[in-house]
């Protein structure tokens, strides 16, 4: 698979005395999670197809803090803040786009107050624009017609508002997109924010990925489309308990995209 | 002696609006135990209180409660102008002040006035079938058993009494009937009373006046004790609510200074503080009882209706956990009260009573099951952020207790060891490139 990606570094760019038009940050579900890894390739496929003048910072990139500031250690949060910050102030960092709505939320609305301004995109909003733009031409493929729902990430939809960007890229697959119950506004978390991915659940009836995945198996869709790497592990696990990994298939919009142009 | 009726009218109107303000009084100093905050954007602030609070936008996404509680607020607000002239009267002995000015609008105003009344009253009564007999899920929780059930109620009932009182007080009014304009549904009710003496239905009227408006002014003194505060709290609430993007959580200065310390290679640690300059008093990171949180939060508990909008969509209360956002409330205001009593009963100073908001009224449990999904703050209503509490209290608990559950310790450290919530090594952070 390696051959066919091109992923540059901040540093590689610096040593040219270049400025990438954009920093591509990972996020560590993105950097280690087998699963997550993959749509991190999707994505930087779809990057290169479009020919985006990217860079990620590889081995300079850190934890934003994200967890570690819900988890109630604001100490270690503004430590990764801040070490973040000084790395992609010192490259002259303007632009950045991830993949990780948590990532997304906490580089555009916490950092500013720690010293980093930064125009920041979720890879949804930043596919779209390449699309708008024209660098980037899909067409419904393999997926036209097919039914697809699209789980709201809570820090992408009510956390910062961007409902419409996943689902505009999905229409542009011309899938048949439904809608579950509870959705957009009053879209179910999956369960995972707040630090919740790294702990067992407290005591109750259910866990909360059950519940979500039920709610989306209601709608009887082919595949769940997911825009955060930790949604996508819920949702995953959620069909997997619910044995219907035969039928539903939980994939990140990216690479829903990437699988379309067959990248 | 003619005087008698307006001079106890002025006591009882005196006592009423006294105690209230005596109250709330104590409301201001309870919220001003909290943290000051400062406010900015103040023309944002007040669009979002014409839209959220009087607009009731928020109310409206659920339509069904929300259309009902749009005629109860209407009916609430408009039906005050009655009041006023019911005031007028008392005071100064006159009849019905306002029809010697309004000529025939006084009959549309008062027509206007009924017709709401009898609109409320549906109201108010599918309100409490809702609580009472269809049972809806969110009014059936555990914090709502004992007596923020019978509030509920009881606020119910005083609406139906006090419209009922209203309708009453129209159709004994021999004048007003015979004035026949705007008197809609009072000439219905005014027929049950055809045969009685003018006598009597004078002394019926009167009776009626007289109990409404001392039933409002005792519902006015039922506000403080019920979470039916809401009706004068949720519009400054609406104004001091967030209007940053829900995603981004307070930044704690006291931590930024100290780490901004340890960062700047210039500045040594061991220094002694220059001469003249205080030794700065160590923060209290989070919040462990209702003085740690800002007064913002602190009007937030006072504001809560106690609706359950935002537990209905929490997916912790949801899945059967033991969270609730709306208990959050709860439990902050019920501790805020208490702290509230010890001041009073000890001249003014609060005298400590080995209580505090976290693990007397709210648990670490309970905490821990957030996922800081933000639904509860998207729901409510009345601009009420539940997770804000919960987040400072997770902060205290960390960072001052290091209480955290295991598995955050071992992720926390990983971050700290290697960059990433798992044990890989930051220099492997680009491998995926080559996998
Ligand atoms: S933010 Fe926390 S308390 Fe609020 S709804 Fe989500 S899980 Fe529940
Ligand atoms: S916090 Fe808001 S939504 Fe929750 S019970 Fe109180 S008023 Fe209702």
């Amino acid at each position: 698979m390696s051959e066919t990606i091109n992923v540059p570094t901040m540093a590689e760019y610096m040593a040219q005395g270049k400025q990438p038009e954009v920093l591509f940050w990972v996020g560590c579900a993105g950097s280690f999670d087998d699963r997550a890894k993959k749509i991190t390739k999707a994505f930087v496929k779809l990057l290169n197809n479009a020919g985006v003048d990217f860079a990620v910072l590889g081995t300079e990139e850190s934890c934003t803090g994200d967890p570690a500031k819900r988890a109630g250690n604001e100490f270690l949060f503004q430590m990764q803040a801040v070490t973040n910050i000084e790395v992609m102030n010192a490259y002259e960092v303007k632009k950045v786009v991830t993949a990780c709505p948590h990532c997304f939320n906490t580089i555009q609305n916490e950092y500013p107050q720690l010293g980093g301004n930064y125009e920041v995109m979720h890879h949804t909003q930043f596919l779209k624009s390449l699309m708008n733009e024209g660098r980037l031409k899909v067409e419904g493929g393999k997926f036209k017609g097919k039914r697809i729902t699209f789980h709201d990430p809570c820090y992408l939809g009510r956390a910062n508002g961007e409902y419409e960007a996943p689902r505009d890229l999905l229409r542009k697959l011309e899938v048949e997109l439904v809608e579950m119950k509870r959705c957009k506004t009053k879209g179910l978390c999956c369960g995972a924010g707040g630090a919740q991915m790294f702990k067992e659940a407290e005591p109750g009836a259910k866990e909360i990925n059950i519940e979500r995945t039920q709610e989306a198996i209601e709608v009887k869709p082919a595949i769940i489309a997911a825009g955060c790497p930790f949604c996508n592990t819920m949702m995953t696990d959620g069909v997997k308990g619910e044995n219907k990994e035969e039928e539903i298939e939980v994939m990140d919009v990216a690479e829903m995209i990437a699988s379309a142009a067959d990248l | 002696m003619q005087y008698i009726p307006n001079i106890l009218f002025l006591l009882v109107l005196a006592s009423g609006i006294g105690y209230f303000t005596y109250n709330i009084k104590k409301v201001i100093r309870n919220i001003k135990l909290g943290l000051p905050v400062t406010v900015s954007d103040k023309g944002e602030r007040w669009s979002n209180v014409a839209r959220i609070a009087i607009g009731q936008s928020k109310m409206v996404v659920r339509p069904v409660s929300g259309a009902l509680h749009i005629v109860v607020y209407l009916g609430f607000i408009i039906i005050n102008i009655e009041v006023l002239e019911i005031i007028i009267d008392g005071l100064f002995g006159t009849h019905r002040i306002f029809s010697s000015f309004l000529g025939g609008f006084y009959g549309v105003l008062i027509g206007t006035f009924e017709i709401l009344a009898v609109l409320v009253f549906a109201a108010v009564i599918i309100f409490w079938l809702r609580r009472n007999s269809i049972k809806i899920k969110r009014f059936m929780s555990s914090e709502m058993k004992g007596w923020p059930k019978s509030d509920g109620n009881v606020i119910l009932y005083f609406e139906m009494v006090l419209m009922g009182l209203f309708l009453l007080m129209n159709a004994t009014d021999v004048s007003f009937q015979q004035m026949d304009s705007g008197n809609v549904v009072s000439q219905h009710i005014a027929s049950w009373f055809s045969g009685t003496s003018d006598g009597t239905l004078h002394l019926i009227e009167r009776s009626a006046w007289w109990i409404h408006i001392i039933g409002i002014l005792i519902f006015l003194n039922y506000l403080y004790f019920s979470k039916h505060l809401h009706i004068m709290l949720a519009f400054p609430n609406v104004f001091f609510g967030s209007i940053t993007p829900k995603g981004q959580f307070k930044n704690n200065e006291a931590v930024t200074k100290e780490v901004k310390m340890m960062m700047d290679p210039n500045i040594d640690p061991f220094a002694a503080p220059p001469a003249g300059e205080e030794q700065a008093v160590p923060a209290k990171f989070g919040a462990s009882d209702v003085m740690d949180l800002t007064q913002v939060q602190l009007l937030n508990a006072y504001t809560c209706t106690e609706c359950g909008r935002c537990t209905s969509e929490c997916p912790a209360n949801i899945t059967g956990k033991k969270l609730s956002p709306r208990k959050i409330m709860m439990d902050t205001r019920d501790r805020l009260e208490e702290v509230g009593k010890n001041i009073d009963a000890n001249k003014g100073v609060f005298v400590l009573d080995n209580k505090q908001l976290l693990g007397d009224y709210i648990t670490a449990e309970e905490l821990w099951a957030c996922t800081s999904c933000n639904a509860c703050v998207e729901a409510c209503p009345v601009s009420i952020d539940p997770l804000s509490i919960i987040m400072e209290m997770r902060q205290y608990l960390v960072m001052e207790k290091s209480a955290a559950p295991n598995e955050l310790n071992v992720t926390m450290t990983n971050i700290e060891n290697n960059g990433a919530p798992w044990p890989f090594n930051q220099q492997d952070r680009l491998n995926w490139k080559n996998e």
